[in-house]
C-alpha cells in the first residue's frame, strides 16, 4: 500500500532497511530531514546501526570511509556546500575503491548563498569516480537507494543517489516502500574483500608514485566502465522483487517517433511530460532520461538518440566560461553516429528557479523559433533584469 | 487536478497543513503532492506551500500558480502582493480572521473563520492550520474529516491528538458543510 511521504522521510525509511552499520553525517539545508530521520530511527531502536553526529561534512565523509574500510556497511548524506567541503574525501573514497552510498540532496552552490535546487553540486564532483545516478522521482529515490548499495557492493565503488532538493526531498506523495524482506533478499550482508583486518595486517591509502599512478587510475576508470552492466542488473533485479524499474543507465519515454529528443537528469522530467500532453500544437518529443550519468552511458546514449534531427541537452547546472556540462559530453558521445541530431544546450531552474509547464514551449522555441539557436543559454534567464554591461 | 496554495507565515504550520491536507487526499485513496516554496526560512515571513490532487499520478512538480482555492493563514497576508495571484475565476478563498463570515461580493467567494481562536481555546496555541483544514475540507467536501484525524493521527497522540479532534470538530461546525462542493467537482477532481 502506498504511504503519504514526504521524500526526506521515505529516503530514511529505505536507508534503514537496507541495515547500514554506521550512518555519519552533518545536516544542511536540504538534506537535513533524511539524516535527522535515521537518527531517530536509531534513537527510537528500530535500526541497528552506529549514528555519528560529526563536527563537518569532511568528518563526516572520513568516518563513512574509515566504516566502510573495517568492513561496514556505511551511508552519509549531504548538499551544496557540504559536498564541497566534503571533496577531497570524496576522491580518496572513490580513488581508493571503497564501496559506500551517498544522497545528495541536490541544491545549487555559493556565492551568492542559495539554498535551493539546482544540480551544481553533485556535478562539481562529475570527475571524482563515483558512481552517479539521477533519480527523476522519490520513487525511483527509494528504488535507486537500495539498488546503489547492491551496485556499490559489487563494483566496489561508491554510488552518490542525487535527488532534487525540496523538488523532491520535501514533496509529500504516496509512495511504496519495500518490505525488510524483500530488501534483505536483495542485499545479502556485506564482507569488504579489501577490507582492514587487524588479524591480516595491511595499508590503505599509501603513496603510489608515478610508476604506477597511471594503472591505477587507468583500473579506476575501466571499474566504472564496467559498472554500466551492474547499473542495469540491479534495476532489472529490482524489478523483479518489486515490480518498479527506474530505467537502467537511461530511459527513453515521450514519443518514440519524435523528430526532437530532449535529455534531462533529475526531476524535471514530469513536468515536460504534462506540458507536452496539454498542448497538442507543440510539436512532440522523446524524452531521454539520463539517470546514469556517471558511468556515462554513450553507447545507449546513441541508441536512444536514433532517428532524431534535434536533441535539448537540458542541465540544471552550467561551467561558466565554457557552457554546459552534459551538452558536451553528450555531443562527443553522438559524434560517432551517421546522423547524430543537432545537439542545443540549455540550462534551467538554477538556485530554485521554479521550472514551470511554459519551460516546454521555450525549448521548443528556442530550437524551431527561427532564430538561430545560441551554443548555450541559460534559458529562464532574463538580462533585462541586468545592467546593460552584464546581459 | 485540483490545485491549492496555501499562505502563512513561517512558524505557522503552513508545510504542515498542505502535508496534511495530500495524505489525507492520499489516505482517501486519491494521488495527491504537497510541497513548500520555502522563503528564508524564518518566523514570521510570508511563506506558501502547495497541494495538488488528482484522480491519477501527479507527474508535474511546478510550483502552483493558478489554484483553485487558497487557505490564507494570517488576514494580514490578503493584502500582500501576490497572495491572490493566479487565482481561477470562480475560485474560492478561505482565510483566518475574528468572526466566521463570507464575502460573496467580488468573483471569488472569500469565508473567513476563527481559526486562531478556535486553535487557542482547543489545543492552547495560535496555530490556525488544523481549524483551516477541517473548514475547507467541510467547504468542499472533498474528504470526510476522518481523513484528516487520520492524517494528524500519523503526528499526534493520546491527549494532544484528543484536542486537536475537538479543534477539527469545533472548526467544521463554523462553516456550511458542502458549499464550495461544486466548485470542487467542477475540475473534475
Amino acid at each position: 500500500m502506498a504511504l503519504a511521504l514526504e521524500g526526506s522521510q521515505a529516503l530514511a525509511r529505505t536507508v534503514a532497511l537496507c541495515r547500514p552499520q554506521v550512518v555519519a553525517a552533518y545536516p544542511i539545508t536540504p538534506q537535513t530531514h533524511i539524516v535527522e530521520g535515521i537518527a531517530k530511527l536509531v534513537a527510537d531502536g528500530k535500526l541497528a546501526c552506529e549514528m555519528v553526529s560529526v563536527e563537518s561534512e569532511h568528518s563526516a565523509a572520513s568516518v563513512a570511509l574509515g566504516a566502510a574500510v573495517a568492513g561496514s556497511r556505511a551511508y552519509t548524506a549531504s548538499a551544496s556546500q557540504g559536498i564541497l567541503l566534503m571533496a577531497e574525501v570524496l576522491y580518496d573514497i572513490a580513488g581508493l575503491r571503497i564501496p559506500l552510498v551517498m544522497t545528495c540532496a541536490n541544491r545549487a552552490l555559493s556565492g551568492p548563498l542559495n539554498i535551493w535546487n539546482d544540480q551544481q553540486d553533485s556535478m562539481s564532483m562529475r570527475d571524482s569516480g563515483w558512481i552517479q545516478l539521477y533519480c527523476a522521482t522519490n520513487q525511483e529515490a527509494v528504488d535507486t537507494t537500495v539498488q546503489a548499495f547492491r551496485i556499490a557492493e559489487r563494483c566496489e565503488l561508491p554510488v552518490m543517489v542525487c535527488v532534487d532538493g525540496f523538488t523532491l526531498t520535501h514533496t509529500l506523495e504516496p509512495l511504496e516502500l519495500p518490505s525488510a524482506e524483500q530488501v534483505d533478499g536483495f542485499l545479502p550482508a556485506y564482507n569488504f574483500r579489501h577490507g582492514l583486518d587487524p588479524a591480516d595486517p595491511r595499508s590503505l591509502g599509501t603513496l603510489v608514485g608515478p610508476e604506477h599512478f597511471s594503472e591505477v587510475r587507468h583500473a579506476h576508470h575501466q571499474a566504472l566502465m564496467r559498472a554500466q552492466a551492474e547499473i542495469e542488473q540491479a534495476d532489472a533485479d529490482w524489478a523483479e522483487v518489486v515490480g518498479r524499474h527506474c530505467g537502467g543507465l537511461l530511459e527513453v519515454r515521450g514519443d518514440p517517433d519524435a523528430r526532437l529528443g530532449i535529455l534531462t537528469l533529475g526531476s524535471v522530467l514530469g513536468t515536460l511530460e504534462d506540458a507536452m500532453d496539454e498542448d497538442p500544437d507543440l510539436p512532440r518529443a522523446r524524452f531521454i532520461k539520463l539517470r546514469s550519468y556517471r558511468p556515462f552511458p554513450a553507447e545507449a546514449l546513441r541508441k536512444a538518440c536514433e532517428g532524431l534531427d534535434h536533441l535539448i541537452v537540458l542541465e540544471r547546472a552550467l561551467s561558466p566560461g565554457a557552457g554546459g556540462i552534459v551538452g558536451p559530453e553528450v555531443q562527443t558521445a553522438l559524434v560517432e553516429m551517421a546522423e547524430p541530431p543537432r545537439v542545443h544546450n540549455y540550462a534551467a531552474g538554477l538556485g530554485g528557479r521554479d521550472l514551470a509547464l511554459d519551460l516546454y514551449g521555450r525549448l521548443v522555441q528556442a530550437v524551431f523559433g527561427g532564430e538561430r539557436p545560441r551554443e548555450f543559454a541559460i534559458i529562464d534567464a532574463d538580462p533585462r533584469m541586468l545592467p546593460e554591461s552584464d546581459r | 487536478m485540483l490545485e491549492i496554495r496555501i499562505h502563512g507565515r513561517g512558524g505557522q504550520g503552513n508545510v504542515v497543513a498542505a502535508y496534511l491536507l495530500a495524505a489525507a487526499a492520499i489516505d482517501g485513496g486519491r494521488y495527491a503532492q504537497a510541497f513548500p516554496a520555502f522563503g528564508a526560512e524564518r518566523r514570521g515571513a510570508p511563506v506558501a506551500a502547495f497541494v495538488r490532487i488528482d484522480e491519477q499520478p501527479i507527474r508535474r512538480r511546478c510550483q502552483v500558480r493558478e489554484p483553485l482555492f487558497l487557505i490564507v493563514q494570517d488576514p494580514a497576508l490578503m493584502e500582500v502582493p501576490g497572495t491572490l495571484s493566479g487565482l481561477q475565476t470562480g475560485g474560492t478563498v478561505l482565510v483566518d480572521g475574528t468572526e466566521a463570515g463570507i464575502d460573496d461580493s467580488g468573483e471569488n467567494e472569500i469565508i473567513t473563520m476563527p481559526a486562531t481562536r478556535l486553535a487557542m481555546e482547543h489545543i492552547g496555541r495560535p496555530v490556525p492550520n488544523t481549524a483551516l483544514l477541517a473548514a475547507f475540507i467541510t467547504l468542499t467536501g472533498l474528504m470526510p474529516l476522518s481523513g484528516l484525524i487520520d492524517a494528524l493521527a500519523e503526528r499526534f497522540k493520546g491527549p494532544v491528538l484528543e484536542k486537536n479532534r475537538s479543534l477539527v470538530e469545533a472548526a467544521a461546525e463554523t462553516v456550511e458543510a458542502g458549499r464550495w462542493r461544486e466548485v470542487a467537482h467542477g475540475v473534475g477532481a
